[in-house]
């Protein structure tokens, strides 16, 4: 086995570690070592984790190298991973990001990291994250922020901020994220990365701590399409503890990486390159789109009329879900539980006054108030049928084209603490990526360059179940490209 | 009172008997252990999701049918929030306004008249946890949650207000409960908290068509206890009215202590559910296919078997309504009956004797050895005069403990009768001989005396001897004498 220094084993993606692997050219041993090395030595600048489980992952990648030698090996046996600490993980704190969760630990994996440590993956620990899932910079987080790998003074996006900050970083070299309005490609985009938000029910949502029932998936964040692939393959598929949860077959993703986008119809969205969009991101995502159609793309200008209204319609929805979903934390029966002197319902709510931070508390009681009594017609209901539009609005444009082309954000990464002081002007970032969720359909983000040193993501959006498709057209533009080969210097 | 007329309408909450829970796969057994019965899911836990028990509605497309309802082809599950710590989410997942059956209809005798009450609906909801407070523990200051029950299905049966009176809104209950323990979806038990019924009542001057404020009771555990707490309601109103005052639209709790409805202590009172379609479940489809296939494994109702009987067996009413009591102990009957071919007879035994054994022994029929091919027998060994109904008590008996047919009994322990005239005869002539005073008695004219003559026959041939034919040889030999 010839040597690798650590510093070349972090910086592998999954797929490539994935074959030293199997050629038996690395140890996971060695691996893993060499990305706990790297998380001790960066971490303490970026805080991508809330959990590091050091030990666990040692007897993990033992395991799978002993499967390895065995002979009884999957593609991602003993290659290790982040997981976003939204998602359930057994007898591991999963916190959330919040006080309320702070010392919770789940009695159960959830779907999609059981599938991931059934095929030998290897956790190194618990990614930091807008608290519950909601927020777009990580900021929301009760412990600490993370910071962007490209610029420490600046956010990685959120709310899986921790775990776009991982990958960019070589501190992971893939993670899971969860992505309900954005979350998984928003950050991919700040922080160089790729990112894949799945159809809606492609894979199960048991054991992701729910935030938005409607809304919510669990996707890969990693170096490239190709390893999204293998990710979403180990991952995605029916389950029946998940009753939203599509019972359609699983394609080959490695298999659908072709390389070969001659042909396709790629639509570019009129209403997604608004005034006021960040010069340098109009740039690289013209230049992206100019650069598939350079590989055979065919280009045609479309449009998506309802996208001014999916802001409005995703703040009434998600909050409103968010809403019931939240009511369970009341110091009952698990996690933080207010003690003090008054009955049981002051007990209740200090225990929510004081577990759940200022965004939290904001978007429980939007959504409190669009349900109820009186404004539910108004609000819900009418958001409801607006949501049926948008996904009607997609429905038509797939008709004439293949998938879309646009932006992931008008913005790159914004200094810490910017957009803390606006609700408003923190939620128009994600302009681009909510009507995507609104429609339950798959989106990737693509690193597609930089616009003053940040990194610029470009979004592919998807009809229903195409993300074999997307992958493809992310995979031919990375095989033409350079943008996801570079790293920040830190 | 004779001013106001009664108006109620019931909420019936039934437990229904699947193997798991609604939405998990956690049994519920009553009386275990306290949270013994729980999963991440049914306790709320951070991520888990809810997943329809298919059972459930299977049961509940059953009971729907079972009373007339239209089935909702397509029906959804919506969020009912509100806060309260023997719910786990603190939101409950029930069916809002599309429910699973509409309008159905429920049929009863009530003072001799058949009433039919329109039902509004019935629809499928999870049933919260117990909560259990300072009269169990003796403290005061704290209370404890058993989520055993949170997740359990429940059936809620919702009549239209057209009740008038505590007695027919239990006659009505009583009507549901046959129901639904005949096509075996709830064990219906009050005690246990598998059937609960809410009462809705209000009070309005006779005569008037508007309905006046309501008031819902709950908590009640017996039939008892329910009309107690009705008769106390519609008296309390009564008085709040006749002061010109208002009745106030509020949830009352029935104290069986003191007799009395008292406002809830502490429970949300939220007006406001703020209901939305709950987002982790998909429309449930109930197909034509469906409800053609359910149909025919409907068992025959209570009051059409009781119709039944009435007209085939030739049987009273009252003794009609006695064996339709259970769904086994009518099919015991028919059965029976069927066999026999003598169903008085056979309503006879299982009334009487039958039923003894049952009480004594603290079982219900279908739990007994006794078959109805056992109870055919027995009455054949009478019928051909092999025993004497009297003997025969003493088979049933036997054949109750043991299981053994009535014909194996007879000869294992000699119980046949005897009806040999001669082998009487012997018998009778050394009684009138070792008796001669009660003969002498009985020649100079006191014709009772020949009573104590035949008992001392029956004594002597343990009661085998055929009594009749002991009566008609005593008599013959008494008067030729």
């Amino acid at each position: 086995m010839a040597a690798h220094a650590a510093s070349e084993l972090w910086q592998l993606s999954a797929a490539e570690a994935s074959r030293l692997l199997a050629d038996r050219e690395i140890s996971s041993v060695e691996l893993t070592d060499a990305c706990l090395e790297r998380i001790a030595a960066v971490d303490d600048r970026i805080s991508a984790y809330i959990t590091v489980t050091a030990d666990l992952a040692r007897q993990q990648a033992t395991d799978a190298d002993r499967r390895i030698a065995a002979g009884d090996a999957s593609p991602l046996t003993g290659v290790p991973m982040q997981i976003k600490d939204l998602l359930c993980t057994n007898g591991i704190a999963t916190t959330c990001a919040s006080r309320m969760l702070a010392e919770y630990i789940p009695v159960y994996d959830a779907t999609a990291v059981a599938r991931l440590r059934e095929h030998g993956a290897v956790l190194l620990g618990k990614g930091n994250m807008d608290e519950f899932g909601m927020g777009s910079s990580t900021e929301n987080s009760a412990f600490f922020p993370t910071r962007n790998p490209w610029d420490t003074g600046r956010v990685p996006g959120g709310s899986s901020g921790g775990s776009a900050a991982a990958v960019s970083a070589g501190a992971a070299p893939f993670a899971l994220g969860t992505d309900t309005g954005g979350s998984i490609r928003q950050p991919a985009s700040f922080c160089g990365v790729t990112g894949l938000k799945p159809t809606y029910g492609r894979v199960s949502r048991y054991g992701l701590v729910a935030y938005a029932s409607s809304l919510d998936q669990v996707g890969p964040i990693a170096r490239d399409a190709a390893d999204c692939a293998l990710i979403l393959q180990s991952i995605a598929g029916h389950d029946s503890r998940d009753a939203t949860s599509l019972p359609d077959a699983v394609p080959d993703y490695s298999a659908a990486l072709t390389g070969d986008i001659s042909g396709l119809r790629l639509g570019v969205p009129s209403e997604y390159f608004a005034e006021g969009m960040d010069a340098g991101v109009r740039a690289a995502v013209t230049a992206a789109i100019d650069q598939l159609a350079a590989l055979g793309a065919e280009i045609r200008e479309v449009s998506l009329p309802t996208t001014q209204y999916a802001l409005a319609c995703y703040y009434i929805i998600a909050p409103s879900e968010c809403s019931a979903n939240l009511a369970r934390y009341d110091g009952v029966k698990y996690g933080y539980s207010h003690q003090g002197d008054g009955d049981m319902w002051e007990a209740m709510e200090r225990t929510r006054q004081h577990g759940f931070g200022p965004e939290v508390k904001r978007r429980i009681m939007l959504g409190a108030f669009a349900l109820s009594s009186g404004y539910y017609d108004a609000y819900y209901h009418k958001a409801q049928q607006v949501r049926t539009l948008i996904r009607q609005d997609f429905a038509h444009v797939f008709e004439e084209v293949d998938a879309l082309a646009a932006p992931v954000s008008p913005v790159v990464a914004f200094p810490i603490g910017e957009r803390t002081d606006d609700p408003v002007r923190m939620y128009l970032v994600d302009v681009y990526t909510l009507p995507v969720n609104m429609a339950g359909l798959p989106a990737m983000s693509v690193p597609c360059g930089f616009s003053n040193g940040l990194p610029v993501g470009l979004q592919l959006i998807g009809p229903h179940l195409s993300e074999d498709r997307l992958l493809n057209i992310a995979h031919t533009y990375q095989q033409a490209t350079e943008w996801h080969r570079e790293r920040p210097g830190i | 009172m004779e001013k106001y007329e009664i108006v109620i309408g019931l909420e019936i909450h039934a437990e229904l008997c699947t193997e798991s829970k609604l939405f998990c796969n956690c049994a519920y057994i009553f009386g275990a252990l306290a949270n013994d019965c729980t999963c991440p899911i049914c306790l709320g836990m951070p991520g888990t999701l809810p997943v329809i028990n298919r059972r459930a509605v299977e049961f509940s497309v059953r009971a729907g049918l079972a009373m007339g309802c239209e089935i909702t082809p397509s029906s959804k599950f919506d969020r009912k929030n509100y806060f309260y710590p023997d719910l786990p989410k603190n939101y409950q997942i029930s069916q809002y306004d599309i429910p699973l059956c509409q309008n159905g209809q429920v049929s009863f005798e009530f003072e001799g008249e058949l009433r039919t009450v329109a039902l509004r609906r019935i629809h499928l909801e999870e049933d919260a946890g117990k909560s259990i407070h300072a009269e169990v523990t003796g403290d005061p200051t704290r209370s404890f949650m058993d989520f055993n029950r949170a997740g359990v299905p429940l059936l809620e049966i919702v009549s239209e207000p057209e009740l008038h009176s505590p007695e027919e809104a239990i006659a009505y209950c009583r009507a549901v409960k046959e129901i639904l323990e005949y096509i075996e979806v709830s064990d219906c038990n009050m005690e246990e908290g598998s059937l609960r019924c809410e009462p809705n009542l209000s009070l309005r001057p006779k005569g008037s068509k508007e309905l006046g404020t309501r008031t819902e009771i709950k908590n009640k555990n017996s039939f008892q206890e329910l009309i107690d707490a009705m008769e106390y309601e519609v008296k309390r109103q009564a008085r709040i009215l006749d002061a010109g005052e208002e009745v106030v639209q509020e949830t009352l709790l029935f104290d069986a202590s003191t007799g009395k409805t008292v406002a809830m202590r502490g429970k949300e009172e939220a007006d406001d559910y703020r209901y939305f379609p709950e987002p982790d479940l998909v429309h449930v489809q109930i197909s034509d296919e469906w409800i053609e296939e359910s149909q025919p494994t409907l068992p025959e109702l209570p009051a059409a078997r009781r119709k039944r009987f009435i007209s085939d067996y030739d049987i009273s009413p009252d003794n009609a309504e006695f064996l339709t009591n259970t769904r086994p102990l009518a099919e015991f009957f028919d059965e029976a009956a069927r066999l026999s071919g003598e169903p008085t007879t056979c309503a006879n035994w299982i009334m009487g004797d039958l039923t003894r054994l049952l009480n004594t022994a603290e079982i219900e029929i279908q739990d007994a050895k006794v078959t109805p091919a056992h109870l055919n027998e027995l009455i054949q060994l009478i019928g051909d005069a092999t025993i004497s109904g009297k003997i025969a008590k003493s088979v049933l008996d036997d054949a109750f403990e043991t299981g053994k047919m009535p014909k194996q009994i007879v000869s294992e322990k000699g119980l046949a009768q005897i009806t040999d005239t001669s082998e009487i005869e012997t018998i009778v002539l050394q009684v009138v001989e070792e008796n001669p005073g009660p003969a002498q008695d009985y020649r100079d004219g006191t014709k009772k005396a020949i009573g104590f003559l035949v008992g001392q026959v029956m004594r002597a041939t343990r009661g085998k001897a055929n009594p009749q034919l002991v009566n008609e040889i005593l008599t013959r030999v008494l008067s030729t004498d």
